[in-house]
């Protein structure tokens, strides 16, 4: 190990401008002459649009202009596209109906755009937004699945007067009821994914500009994915060929996938830009992010597990309705189906699975990826189910899981359920986590918690997550409309600084760090003379963004690729200055050598050689050294692990208190352990906050009551425990580093881990569910419902 | 935010005279409760009257058994003050249980008491401590001080400059917070006082009241056991998506018996 390379806990490049206030966030941009939008929100869940009347806003002094659905219908503006089709059982493909960026006629949940305001200044803009006059003919409207589903429930689209937009299976159904035929016992639970509001800190903020001379726009935007815009905007949406369209986006504060989705916003700003021929600025207040960025998880699912006498799995069969909010968000399709079902084999060795999936419309906000994205639906699902049969069964937790884990030697290992894992070792991490949970000392821990009067448990998941959806081909016949390839520059400078281009895209990731760690390592260059560039379709050649804990599994490896052509290159260059034969240079700690001898050139020497080709073999070689790689991953990676959670309950308040959290993560090849544990402490936070917190709630009605901080509790620093977390290695058989990713998995493991060790801790009382999040008047009211049950039964 | 004229004046006569010159001007306190309600366009005052340059509004001072604290003290002021966690400890333990750092270095008391939110901290204080809220015009005891919902006895532009509270013989307070917002979901503050016991609850009704079956209960036996098996009526509590009535009845009694408790160490 060099010591700023692979493995080294290198501090953050970027933080210094973090920490000094020097960040570069899109708000902080501003464009000459710019206006100011202010974009006009449907105050009602379902409504159809009368007419609009804009005179009186258009006659205050400071407003250019106000601009409504119509006007997009008029210029032609397409409908932001969904990334991804799914098929139903009869292999037809799901309802997709349009999403113009601006509603024209219906609006379809609290927050839809409506029209927007331009204006010189921002104030000026709202203060004209309160004089358009729309008027409204309202509809009844259903927000939850379970309105939504309801009998003669309203229609979200005549086009699914059910609601329903697809009705999707995975799995063998015929195996999977033989399975449950041969049970000798059989487990089963009513799961309510919680829906969740991402809440970047960052909010959403949109500049589009147009340059009338060169007719060219540029949109800077909060965005994980700058290229993928400018696909879905520029070829669906607007019309404007590549070459035409710049997509920037600088630094972004916080994405958890909300910021992978092309937003209206995005469309609004640019179409604007040029009908009024000024830049138009548009940034998201904190109550228009609650409303507008897209939300994450919201299933209802009934799932049982059918097991042997001696506790085998023999089966799994889910039924779940998933909330895809009133339009099809970029990929919200894809999360509750290929991005959840295929998770449901989890660690264990179960030989038949069948799951079916209702997509659902429903009058609220569009769902798409949220951290983890249908893994931790899966995993908090199936771990749950896991700890009932193990409760049921009187099968210690621990020996349920380890006696259906799949064998060390039991990769590659095919599930019935799509996905073939490369590796893990699932025994191995459960171990470790025991040990550094201290798992042996739980019980004298418990009586010490009796002793106080508070009730203590003890909860484990054992997850599997996929990253980096691969490879492409597959990922189409699934119904992707994208490619899922990375593409990476290694653009070695004359004086040999090295600057990287890459198409993944950090938003707190620290991209800069670890992908510059990747190049000292491979070329010998010192880590401050790399430099990483992202987020910037005119920098980057392309690029398919950063989300599913892609970046280093798929990025990365570009980048890899990238750096083999650039070593290939500079012993072609170093032979022809030592006057050897290219297969005897060999590279050794940033010199090249003629192996065996101790003829070295440095490669800095050899680069200035590739751009001054004074003395250069430019007959058989190009000058120069840029060197740019594409990668499709061979399959995804595998990251798995072991939580352990202990909670304490004031059984007078029902407060649950998380004491102990214990991780044992297995990510493969670690890059950077610092940037690797502040991961998994991000994700533990946020499974943490849909275990215990966080929860969207619609009314009956369809508003929205969780608008705000007041009311959408997240999770907070004193909420949380000091996290001790470790790693077990496997490597990743199919990547050149044997890399799998780490973005996620603290979200999708910590959960069901909470939630585990909150029913332990009721266990005695009777309690064996709490729904999330496990509120205190939740777990109150568990508790004084058994003790009520209890007083029947005696 | 709408637009809106500022003024700073230095005297209460000439803040009186800002506000009666305009028909929609507003007191400005600490903010923290004005400045959000007027972000979200809930509010349109025409003028905010700012009282921070009156120095007389601000500090806390003891007189025999009783603190006068001034209503453009902070609630920071109130946690640190060493005469405030002397003479009545439980007054300075409530104020350094409001909201977060930044909120008490801004928020006041006269500003949380004219506002009267019904998951407010300070008015438990104030009704279970006996205050009296000392006016530009009168003096008001605190069993009148508040009638509901965010309203309290306060006419127009009647100012707020300090409040009294009498020393009492013992007295805590036990706060459960909104995991959300860390206001009170509900808050009680037991004293023993010279005129008896006081038990008043925040955050589970309309505005905060005394719970008289409590204080009935701990006047004959002054220990958290004398409240077992007492029950609360859920009646008229108040149900929001982060409690039930029957849940803060619930609360309303395990905090007045941590209140006992603590009060009686
Ligand atoms: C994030 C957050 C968390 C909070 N948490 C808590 C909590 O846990 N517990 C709690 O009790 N409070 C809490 N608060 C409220 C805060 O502590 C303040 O007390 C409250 O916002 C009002 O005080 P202020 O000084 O900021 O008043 P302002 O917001 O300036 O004014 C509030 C109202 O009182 C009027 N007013 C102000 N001063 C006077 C006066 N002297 N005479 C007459 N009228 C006057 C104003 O006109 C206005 O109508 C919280 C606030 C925030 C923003």
């Amino acid at each position: 190990m060099t010591e700023n390379g692979i493995g080294a806990a290198v501090r953050r490049k970027e933080d210094h401008r973090f920490i000094t206030g020097q960040g570069q966030y899109t708000d902080d941009i501003n464009r000459p002459n710019q206006l100011y939008a202010h974009i006009i929100r449907s105050p009602l869940p379902h409504a159809r649009i009368r007419g609009i009347e804009l005179k009186a806003a258009l006659d205050m002094p400071g407003v250019v202009a106000v601009l409504t659905g119509k006007d997009m219908v008029d210029d032609g503006i397409g409908g932001l596209p969904c990334g991804w089709g799914v098929n139903n059982k009869d292999g037809s493909p799901m309802t997709e109906p349009g999403h113009p960026p601006l509603a024209a006629d219906t609006v379809r949940y609290v927050g839809d755009q409506v029209a927007v305001v331009l204006a010189d200044k921002r104030s000026i803009a709202r203060d004209a937004a309160e004089l358009v006059d729309i008027d409204y003919e309202e509809l009844p409207a259903a927000a939850s699945l379970s309105a939504a589903s309801a009998e003669a429930a309203p229609a979200v689209w005549e086009e699914a007067p059910d609601n329903v937009c697809f009705d999707w299976e995975i799995g063998d159904a015929a195996a999977t009821d033989e399975a449950f035929a041969s049970a000798a016992h059989v487990s089963s639970i009513d799961i309510v994914n919680s829906r969740l509001i991402p809440n970047a800190i960052e909010p959403r903020v949109a500049i589009g500009e147009y340059d009338s001379g060169r007719d060219e726009y540029t949109l800077y935007t909060t965005s994980q994915n700058p290229h993928v815009i400018r696909m879905l905007m520029g070829a669906f949406v607007l019309s404007i060929p590549e070459h035409k369209l710049r997509i920037i986006a600088p630094d972004v504060g916080g994405g958890f996938g909300s910021k992978i989705c092309h937003y209206a916003e995005e469309a609004i700003v640019t179409w604007a830009s040029k009908r009024v021929n000024r830049p138009v600025k548009w940034t998201a207040d904190r109550s228009e992010s609650f409303m507008s960025d897209a939300h994450g998880r919201d299933h209802i699912s009934h799932a049982e597990l059918a097991l042997s006498k001696d506790g085998d799995f023999l089966g799994l069969r889910v039924r779940t309705k998933a909330n895809l909010g009133a339009y099809l968000s970029t990929f919200g399709p894809a999360v509750p189906t290929y991005l959840y079902a295929t998770l449901l084999a989890g660690t264990y060795k179960t030989p038949a699975i069948y799951c079916e999936v209702k997509g659902m419309f429903t009058h609220s906000v569009p769902v798409d990826s949220y951290r983890g994205a249908g893994r931790p639906e899966a995993c908090y699902l199936l771990e749950r189910l896991v700890d009932r049969a193990a409760r049921e069964t009187g099968i210690d937790p621990l020996e349920i899981r380890r006696r259906n884990f799949i064998p060390r030697d039991g990769f590659p290992y095919q599930t019935p359920v799509l996905l073939e894992y490369d590796s893990g070792d699932y025994h191995a991490c459960l171990d470790k986590c025991l040990e550094l949970a201290d798992y042996k000392g739980f019980e004298k821990r418990r009586a010490e918690s009796a002793e106080r009067g508070k009730l203590r448990g003890v909860g484990l998941s054992t997850y599997i997550e996929a990253c980096g959806i691969a490879p492409s081909n597959v990922a189409g016949a699934l119904g992707a409309r994208a490619g899922l390839y990375e593409s990476g520059t290694i653009r070695v400078n004359p004086t040999g600084s090295v600057t990287v281009l890459t198409g993944s895209h950090s938003h707190g990731q620290g991209h800069e760090t670890t992908f510059a760690q990747l190049v000292t390592e491979a070329l010998g260059v010192d880590f401050d003379n790399v430099d990483v560039v992202h987020g910037d379709t005119g920098k980057i050649p392309f690029g398919m963004g950063t989300y599913g804990s892609r970046s280093l599994a798929v990025g990365g490896m570009a980048l890899m690729a990238a750096l083999e052509k650039i070593k290939t290159k500079s012993r072609k260059i170093a032979a022809h200055l030592l006057e050897a034969s290219e297969d005897d240079v060999e590279f050794v700690d940033g010199q090249l050598r003629v192996a065996g001898t101790d003829r070295t050139v440095s490669f800095g020497d050899v680069a200035l050689a590739a751009y001054v080709p004074h003395n250069y073999p430019l007959d058989v070689l190009e000058p120069g050294l840029d060197e740019t790689a594409f990668y499709d991953p061979k399959n995804w990676t595998f990251p798995a692990g072991c939580h352990i959670c202990e909670v304490e309950i004031d059984p007078d308040t029902g407060v649950v208190e998380i004491d102990r959290f214990t991780a044992a993560d297995d990510f493969g090849r670690i890059i950077n352990p610092m940037i690797v544990e502040g991961q998994v402490h991000g994700g533990l936070t946020q499974g943490i906050g849909q275990a215990l917190y966080e929860q969207c709630v619609y009314d009956d009605s369809g508003q929205l009551l969780t608008g705000s901080y007041m009311d959408y509790c997240m999770p907070k620093a004193d909420n949380l425990p000091n996290f001790e977390v470790t790693t077990n290695t496997t490597l990743c058989t199919h990547n050149v580093l044997g890399v799998k990713g780490c973005g996620e998995a603290g979200t999708i493991g910590s959960t069901p881990a909470v939630i585990n060790a909150v029913v332990d801790a009721l266990s005695e009382l009777g309690v064996n569910d709490v729904p999330i999040p496990a509120t205190p008047e939740r777990v109150w009211d568990a508790i004084r419902t058994a003790a009520h049950n209890r007083a029947v039964s005696a | 935010m709408y637009e809106f004229q500022y003024h700073r004046p230095a005297s209460i006569d000439e803040a009186k005279k800002i506000l009666a010159d305009n028909d929609e001007a507003i007191i400005l306190a600490g903010g923290m409760t004005m400045l959000p309600t007027m972000k979200l366009r809930l509010a349109r005052p025409s003028d905010l009257v700012d009282l921070s340059a009156i120095d007389s509004l601000r500090g806390i001072r003891k007189d025999g058994k009783t603190i006068e604290i001034g209503a453009m003290t902070p609630h920071a002021d109130v946690a640190g003050s060493s005469v405030v966690q002397s003479e009545i400890p439980a007054l300075a333990d409530l104020a350094g249980m409001i909201g977060d750092a930044q909120v008490r270095n801004r928020g006041t008391i006269g500003g949380s008491l004219s506002n009267s939110d019904p998951a407010a901290d300070y008015p438990a204080a104030v009704l279970g401590l006996n205050a009296v809220i000392k006016t530009d015009t009168r003096e008001i005891a605190a069993d009148d001080f508040f009638k509901d919902l965010f309203e309290t006895a306060l006419g127009p532009n009647e100012i707020i400059q300090a409040v009294r509270f009498p020393k009492p013989k013992r007295a805590a307070y036990a706060k459960f917070p909104n995991p959300a917002s860390r206001y009170a979901v509900v808050g009680v503050m037991i004293a023993e006082t010279t005129d008896g016991i006081r038990a008043a609850v925040t955050g589970a009704g309309p505005c905060a009241f005394r719970a008289t079956e409590i204080e009935a209960a701990l006047a004959k036996d002054f220990s958290a056991t004398a409240l077992d098996g007492l029950t609360f009526d859920a009646g008229d509590l108040n149900d929001d998506l982060h409690a039930s009535p029957e849940y803060r009845a619930h609360l309303v009694i395990v905090m007045a018996k941590r209140a006992v408790a603590a009060a009686s160490v």
